[in-house]
């Protein structure tokens, strides 16, 4: 009994482990495709190049495992304002396969680029020692860079929470992507606030990057091989919900783990079976407006 | 009009003048995955198969190769097998080479049956693979070259009664999972669990498989992961849960301690122990030679490994084809060429076995030590010229 107890607490603590890395690197999508409805499936491309920055700034420069993941937050945050007043502004009325055609082209464009610049090979990076440890708990031993990785996940979801619902500009915001028109008549320059939404979604999206190379790795392809799995947890938690991605990611973590854990030749049966029938009692998402 | 006769003098007299043996150029397409996850392969022996040609320019007699490129991709082995058709069709190459993943090698067999044109396997290392055509010869390893030995060497040296075995989902996964079984088995170990572990196009969380081997505590736990950022995650994972603490074993092939991914694996990698067929670190004059040009041409921090040899010998089995044909590529002389071809690889002496095409080699068995803040590989024990037991043993498609 108290193996099997022990086995249960274990797989629900590295099964949030991994849901808070799920949530970490969709986290960005959450707020650029969740909140302001534009499918952008160059997501993982921000993220990618956050990981690339992060990667840069540490092994040219020298600058330390923290303040280089701020630095790509603010380095690709201000990068992708460009982007957006270029590119995305053009096509927030677009229907949604112009967005789904133009923001998977972005993604082989910069999968290319960071390939020509940065070669196909892996960027290795190194972690701090005090992140590079294990935390033993006795029963289970747990990496030190996983507990981080809780922590900042659930740093990330109060500040989130905080910054949309108790804000007035997460509240102009949430007025905007509702009803653009009405928000512009108050007299809140939807632009402009449009602006700063995507460049924070992206800045989350490298800051996501920066912290899965030393779990995912960081090749160019990044951009697009864990594309699936940021859909999932937007798509589950339900567009527009920041909770709705919390409490999805860590359902689907928790999952995926313990079904790797009890029956591993299911593969990746689980997290698929998990994401099909949580659609089919909630087509919306968890936490999704109909 | 006098310079119009000089003219046509000269010509005449330069026409005379062809030499008997004529130039030839071979030309030889090139199917690697240059891009996708694990392109770093590809890079790895490309750069291997060029430096021979670039260090060994007289190796081909009076003839040239030329090396046509194509991507791969993703390892399905679809996109391997239309550029293999588009290589031989349209570009008419004379011989087919590269082939990072068992699949790619696997799907594009057949095509080198129907065209008969030989097919260089510099990588691919399911075992069965040479059974697919009688144009296809080898390079780089079957998984049964290190499987099968360490099994046996698990049970009977290593002292492991127990095992559990971890592999990535795929052909040569499961070919290192059947060889290492049956290697460990008849030794009179016995093999506790058979994880499959992802796909070798992602790489996956390994904490939920690693934490049911720490609960099932095997002695050993073998792996077979592709080489790459899968193996360095696994053997972080591997230390980050405390396996060793607990008393199991990290065994497996060579792949867990590439040598371009062995530095950045940290504490976590001493004290592994693998089968390999090659290090970097290797002390035979053929692999000083070809560290130091491996150096002087990428750079002195950038490494060979298992991988760039795979194609630096592969290339030097198609020169040794062009020179032995004088350029003139047939698919049956060819692969008569090749039939017993032996060459003093970095690895140490490898020959291609005239019955099965396949490679034969030294396997060593290896640990990782530390030394001066530096990993090395420290070679226990040698076992000579090992040839594919997936054959010699008639396992499955082995034996058709």
């Amino acid at each position: 009994m108290q193996h099997v107890l022990n086995v249960a607490v274990g797989l629900l603590l590295d099964g949030l482990a991994y849901g808070m890395i799920l949530f970490i690197i969709s986290v960005g999508l959450s707020v650029t495709m969740g909140l302001m409805g534009f499918v952008n499936l160059a997501h993982g491309a921000f993220a990618m190049a956050g990981g690339y920055v992060t990667v840069t700034l540490m092994s040219a420069l020298g600058v330390p495992f923290l303040p280089a993941l701020a630095g790509a937050f603010v380095i690709v945050g201000a990068a992708s304002v460009a982007f957006e007043r270029l590119l995305y502004a053009r096509l927030y009325r677009a229907n949604e396969l112009d967005q789904v055609l133009f923001s998977i082209g972005l993604v082989f464009m910069a999968i290319a680029a960071f390939t020509y610049f940065y070669g196909p090979a892996p960027r290795p990076i190194r972690v701090p020692a005090y992140l590079s440890g294990s935390v033993d708990l006795g029963f289970r031993t747990l990496p030190a860079y996983r507990v981080f990785m809780v922590a900042v996940g659930a740093a990330l979801v109060a500040a989130l929470w905080f910054g949309f619902e108790r804000t007035s500009l997460g509240a102009k915001i949430r007025a905007a992507v509702d009803n653009r028109h009405m928000a512009q008549s108050v007299g809140i320059h939807v632009d402009r606030l449009f602006t700063m939404t995507f460049a924070l979604g992206s800045g989350l999206a490298a800051l996501g990057g920066g912290l899965a190379v030393n779990l995912l790795g960081l090749t160019p392809t990044f951009a697009i091989q864990y594309l699936v799995f940021f859909l999932i947890v937007v798509a589950v938690g339900g567009l527009g919900s920041i909770r709705g991605a919390v409490v999805a990611a860590l359902v689907l973590g928790i999952t995926d783990n313990a079904g790797k854990y009890l029956y591993p030749a299911g593969g990746a049966f689980f997290i698929y079976a998990a994401t099909i029938a949580l659609l089919l009692l909630r087509p919306a998402g968890l936490y999704g407006r109909d | 009009m006098r310079w119009m006769r000089n003219v046509l003098v000269g010509a005449a007299l330069a026409g005379l003048a062809l030499p008997a043996a004529q130039a030839r150029t071979v030309k030889v397409g090139v199917v690697l995955a240059f891009s996708g996850v694990n392109a770093e392969w590809s890079e790895q022996i490309m750069r291997g198969a060029e430096l021979y040609l670039k260090q060994h320019p007289d190796s081909v007699g009076n003839n040239k190769i030329e090396l046509i490129k194509r991507d791969s991709k993703n390892p399905s082995g679809t996109v391997a097998r239309t550029e293999v058709q588009e290589l031989i069709t349209r570009e008419k190459v004379d011989i087919v080479a590269g082939f990072a993943f068992s699949p790619d090698a696997i799907a594009s067999a057949p095509l080198a049956t129907q065209a008969k044109v030989p097919m260089i396997v510099m990588n691919a290392g399911t075992a069965w693979i040479t059974n697919l055509s009688p144009y296809i010869a080898r390079t780089s390893f079957s998984m049964w070259d290190a499987a099968y030995p360490m099994g046996t060497y698990a049970a009977k040296t290593l002292g492991c009664k127990t095992a559990a075995v971890g592999y990535t989902d795929y052909p040569p996964g499961k070919d290192s999972l059947e060889a290492f079984t049956k290697g460990f088995e008849s030794a009179g170990g016995k093999v506790v669990d058979a994880i499959p572990m992802g796909n070798p196009a992602q790489v996956p969380d390994f904490t939920p498989f690693l934490q049911r081997v720490r609960d099932e505590k095997p002695n050993c736990l073998y792996v077979f992961v592709p080489a790459g950022e899968h193996a360095a995650a696994l053997v972080k994972t591997y230390g980050e849960l405390g396996l060793r603490a607990a008393g199991i074993k990290l065994i497996g092939p060579l792949d867990i301690i590439q040598d371009t991914k062995l530095q950045g694996m940290g504490k976590a990698a001493v004290g592994l122990v693998v089968m390999g067929h090659y290090a970097a670190d290797y002390t035979n004059p053929a692999n000083e030679v070809f560290v130091k040009a491996w150096r002087a041409a990428y750079g002195a921090n950038s490494t060979p490994d298992f991988m760039a040899v795979g194609g630096w010998d592969g290339m030097a089995a198609i020169a040794h084809v062009v020179k032995t044909l004088d350029g003139k590529i047939d698919g049956d002389k060819a692969m008569k060429a090749l039939e017993g071809w032996k060459f003093a690889s970095p690895r140490g002496p490898i020959m291609i076995d005239p019955k099965t095409r396949d490679i034969v080699q030294d396997e060593h068995v290896e640990e990782v030590v530390e030394k001066g803040g530096r990993l090395h590989v420290n070679v226990l024990e040698t076992i000579p010229q090992v040839k594919d037991p997936c054959k010699e043993l008639k396992v499955g498609k082995c034996a058709q």
